[in-house]
């Protein structure tokens, strides 16, 4: 079963820099667009068979979406939104369509998930996508950058599994157990320490961590 | 989006720090914390280099320290760092200093710099 969440919210990402904590240290942030989200719709246990609410971000042309999403938002009667994701909650009743969640949802110190997709590298060899070392660039060295060895001779087939080049980035990351730096409730602006998935302006989920 | 960035960042720039540049001489006020207690201990010398912008300025102070070369290096807008004093200016003509580093005695004279107008 899906786990459900105590706290949930859509976010972009703005950027990274660096800041000062109160003792004096700098620390590496990650900054944050975090809402307002706005509920769009409620799963219940009797319609959906399961517990959950989906929420949109970021406000869009009503122009730039196609009929079907349109609709979502005509019957919510709520702005037409950029993103629309489900986050699975306690009980959905407890939310009302066309609520807002903002940033003020977590506080100074919490711990969180963040999960993106992170940016695509293309078609990566071994040093880059799994963390192989590089043989000798000179003295007559002819293997650079090439993956070594596939296993051993006898069972004359290569496993399942062997780390090799390929596809690279590009897929669903989360980041566990980052803490909230500072909130600004009222411009929606979260900073979280260290780094965050996907490119910037890319869309995030923040959740509250597992770990916590 | 740098906007925002900058603006996270404007709260924690000083504002009253000196116009030093690489070869003056500065006194860092830095706070040094000694179990409980907290004071001011001030590291003087020149500085050879001023990186980066914004919050994440650094810069690097060199002093001679019983006759042994010792740098260290300061973020700018660092809250443990008191005050800044600038003792001297320096007639240099490189942005990085890093020449002082083989030079001693004599050689290592900064020659001041004579306010023009």
């Amino acid at each position: 079963m899906l786990r459900s969440v105590k706290k949930g919210l859509l976010a972009r990402k703005i950027g990274m820099t660096q800041v000062f904590s109160e003792d004096g240290q700098a620390m590496a942030v990650t900054v944050l667009e975090a809402g307002p989200c706005v509920v769009t719709k409620k799963r219940t246990p009797e319609n959906d068979g399961y517990n959950g609410i989906q929420v949109g971000f970021s406000g869009v042309k009503d122009k730039k979406l196609n009929r079907p999403d349109r609709g979502q938002f005509t019957k919510a009667d709520v702005k037409p939104l950029r993103w629309l994701r489900e986050f699975r909650v306690e009980d959905a009743e407890q939310y009302e369509i066309g609520q807002e969640i903002s940033a003020g949802l977590f506080q100074e110190g919490d711990l969180v998930d963040v999960t993106g997709i992170s940016k695509g590298k293309g078609f990566a060899g071994g040093i880059k996508r799994h963390n192989f070392h590089r043989g000798p660039m000179k003295h007559g060295s002819k293997y650079h950058r090439r993956s070594g060895s596939l296993g051993a001779k006898g069972p004359a087939r290569v496993f399942k599994g062997r780390k090799m080049p390929g596809r690279l980035g590009g897929k669903k990351v989360t980041v566990q157990k980052l803490t909230v730096f500072k909130v600004y409730p009222e411009k929606n602006i979260l900073l979280v320490t260290g780094a965050v998935p996907g490119p910037r302006n890319g869309l995030l989920s923040i959740k509250n961590s597992v770990k916590a | 989006m740098q906007d925002i960035i900058n603006l996270i960042e404007e709260e924690q720039i000083k504002k009253d720090i000196p116009d030093f540049r690489p070869g003056d001489t500065v006194n860092v006020h830095v706070k040094v914390v000694e179990g409980a207690r907290e004071r001011i201990q001030i590291f003087a010398g020149t500085v050879l280099r001023r990186r980066g912008g914004g919050l994440g300025e650094t810069f690097t102070v060199r002093r001679i320290s019983q006759g042994i070369g010792v740098e260290r290096t300061f973020p700018v807008h660092s809250p443990r760092i008191d005050k800044i004093e600038l003792v001297r200016r320096g007639k240099v003509r490189r942005a990085r200093l890093n020449y002082m580093r083989d030079r001693f005695g004599k050689k290592a004279k900064i020659k001041e710099k004579r306010e023009t107008r």
